[in-house]
């Protein structure tokens, strides 16, 4: 535990010391940002023309959810954000350790592989609640200003959903990280992946064939909408964890290999 | 404390280590002789757990490498040729990470750190990064994260390359010092280093072991008899008869001439351990040679290695 413990430290505290945590929290805090305006000021200009339009027809102008059609928006916008930077996060994860030949001394201490491989995600997914929670205030403005309050739940709901999208793909990533040695490689390659894990809805023909389902049922985005409406389906969370799970079990297999260490 | 029988190790279809088996017993510093590519990391790489070996076993401290790797491990400091620093750490950062993930108590922790500081010379370095420390510091670093958990089992691969040589002393008697608290296999391919350091050699070629003795046995053994060189200035085509009846003198070489204008090297090969540099440098002087230098050539490691290859080959 307490060797879990000291590389979880030594992985936060090595990204900080490198100027690619700063540069990717900035980014993500801008972009996160400016979109949350956008979307924001948007869906009230909408709301604002229904209910117009609703007058001139001498009708009561419809309720509008507001902060859910906000959050659904945002959350959206936040999974595209996350293809871009969660490559940056984990390129260097274990390239770097097998560039510079430290993952040497990794393996002959005494940590099994697994525990090196645990004690490496979770620093990157405390690495991305860095990046997720400070987004929790834009949710805490809708709070305040709209009426009815908003329910809590569904927010909740959405962020889990981030957290466990954002978390299959430092596993992805992580695991490509674990084959090269070289983080630009592991960058590129770990982006194409998720691009086409992106797109793989798209690629599924309509037609309701066995194919069809198998790629759309795939598509980590698919699994994706229903937490950003604030709906939670265990199916999700099973895709999602299962996701996880295969990732790092990947890595375990490339680490345990003995191909690379000659 | 460190048993290794037969063991192979192939990457691919290369054989990197063939059938190698030997022992070191506790508190004894073994030298891991041999060329570049002849096995001896790779050979270090199983013993410290890094990969398992194809073929035969390998233990430590009593527990087998890779049936309780755990337990090997934490008896075990190795240092790599390539000295495994997270470089953007401070010295003191470094080490006690190496420490927690080598499972050192966390009490015993501080203590420890300032020991192995003092012992590897880091003293005052505490704080600075790794990145900017000289090479010869980057070494000392590295020596004190294979000691930091105080392991039983030392091993360390060519602890003295790339250092000047006033580091490859300090080194060197850094490792002497350890002797007798920590058993230490060390590597090298500088033959010095190990008659210096080490109580016993193994001597290592294209994966398999070729020798294994004292450093003392195996150079007398090798020898067989001295040779010794000459510099001298005169008609040196009639030095080989002058010399030829010298008691003991087996044979004579003239080499190149120079360095100066008509000096002439020659190498005259004595069998047995009979000194009679005396009687040579008379007879030289005795048949009209200026004699500017003559000393013993002690057998370098090329020769170790040619004699020890071909008799290998004919046997």
């Amino acid at each position: 535990m307490r060797n879990y413990v000291a590389i979880v430290r030594k992985e936060l505290n090595n990204l900080f010391v490198s100027p690619i945590a700063y540069v990717v929290l900035a980014v993500f805090f801008a972009i996160a940002g400016y979109f949350f305006y956008i979307i924001l000021t948007n869906i009230m200009q909408r709301v604002m023309e229904m209910s117009m339009s609703a007058q001139q027809f001498g009708q009561p102008p419809q309720p509008v959810d507001v902060p859910a059609a906000v959050m659904r928006n945002f959350f959206g916008v936040l999974s595209t954000i996350l293809l871009f930077l969660i490559p940056m996060i984990t390129m260097g994860i274990l390239a770097e350790e097998k560039r510079r030949g430290t993952i040497e001394l990794l393996l002959t201490s005494p940590i099994t592989n697994t525990q090196l491989i645990l004690a490496k995600f979770s620093a990157v997914v405390l690495f991305l609640a860095i990046m997720l929670v400070p987004t929790i205030l834009n949710s805490v403005l809708l709070y305040f200003f709209s009426d009815p309050a908003p329910r809590l739940v569904p927010f909740l709901i959405g962020y889990l959903g981030a957290f466990l999208l954002g978390g299959s793909l430092l596993a992805v990533g992580l695991f490509i990280s674990s084959l090269t040695e070289n983080q630009i490689v592991a960058a590129v390659v770990t982006f194409g992946v998720f691009i086409i894990l992106w797109v793989l809805d798209a690629m599924a023909e309509p037609a309701s064939t066995v194919g069809n389902e198998v790629i759309r049922y795939l598509s980590v985005l698919n699994h994706y909408e229903d937490f950003s409406k604030g709906i939670f389906d265990t199916q999700h969370l099973v895709f999602y964890l299962s996701f996880i799970f295969l990732g790092l079990f990947l890595t375990s297999v490339s680490l345990n290999s003995p191909k690379w260490r000659q | 404390m460190i048993q290794v029988e037969h063991l192979t190790k192939r990457f691919g279809l290369a054989t990197a280590v063939q059938d190698v088996s030997f022992e070191v017993r506790k508190g004894e510093i073994l030298g891991f002789l041999g060329p570049n590519g002849a096995g001896k990391t790779t050979t270090m790489r199983v013993l410290a757990g890094f990969f398992p070996p194809s073929d035969g076993r390998a233990s430590v401290a009593g527990f087998d490498v890779f049936e309780q790797p755990l337990e090997a491990k934490k008896r075990v400091g190795y240092m790599p040729e390539q000295p495994p620093l997270y470089t953007e750490m401070s010295v003191d950062a470094f080490l006690r990470f190496v420490g927690r993930i080598k499972g050192l108590p966390a009490d015993k922790l501080e203590p420890r750190l300032g020991e192995v500081k003092e012992l590897c010379g880091l003293h005052g370095t505490g704080q600075r990064l790794i990145k900017h420390l000289s090479k010869g510091y980057k070494q000392r670093v590295g020596l004190a994260q294979a000691l930091i958990h105080d392991p039983e089992v030392l091993i360390l691969d060519e602890p003295t390359v790339g250092l000047d040589p006033k580091q490859i002393i300090e080194v060197r008697e850094l490792i002497k010092r350890l002797a007798g608290i920590h058993t230490i296999i060390l590597s090298t391919h500088i033959l010095p280093e190990v008659s210096m350091t080490c109580q016993r050699v193994i001597i290592i070629n294209k994966g398999r072991i070729v020798a294994v003795d004292t450093p003392e046995n195996l150079t007398s053994q090798l020898r067989g008899g001295e040779r010794i060189e000459l510099e001298v200035r005169g008609p040196v085509d009639t030095l080989p008869t002058a010399l030829g009846t010298v008691p003991h003198v087996k044979n004579v070489l003239i080499g190149a001439p120079g360095p100066h204008d008509g000096h002439h090297t020659v190498s005259v090969d004595v069998d047995g351990q009979h000194d009679v540099r005396h009687l040579i440098a008379r007879r030289v002087l005795d048949s009209g040679f200026e004699l500017y230098q003559l000393k013993t050539q002690a057998m370098t490691l090329e020769e170790i290695f040619l004699q020890l290859t071909t008799e290998e080959e004919a046997a």
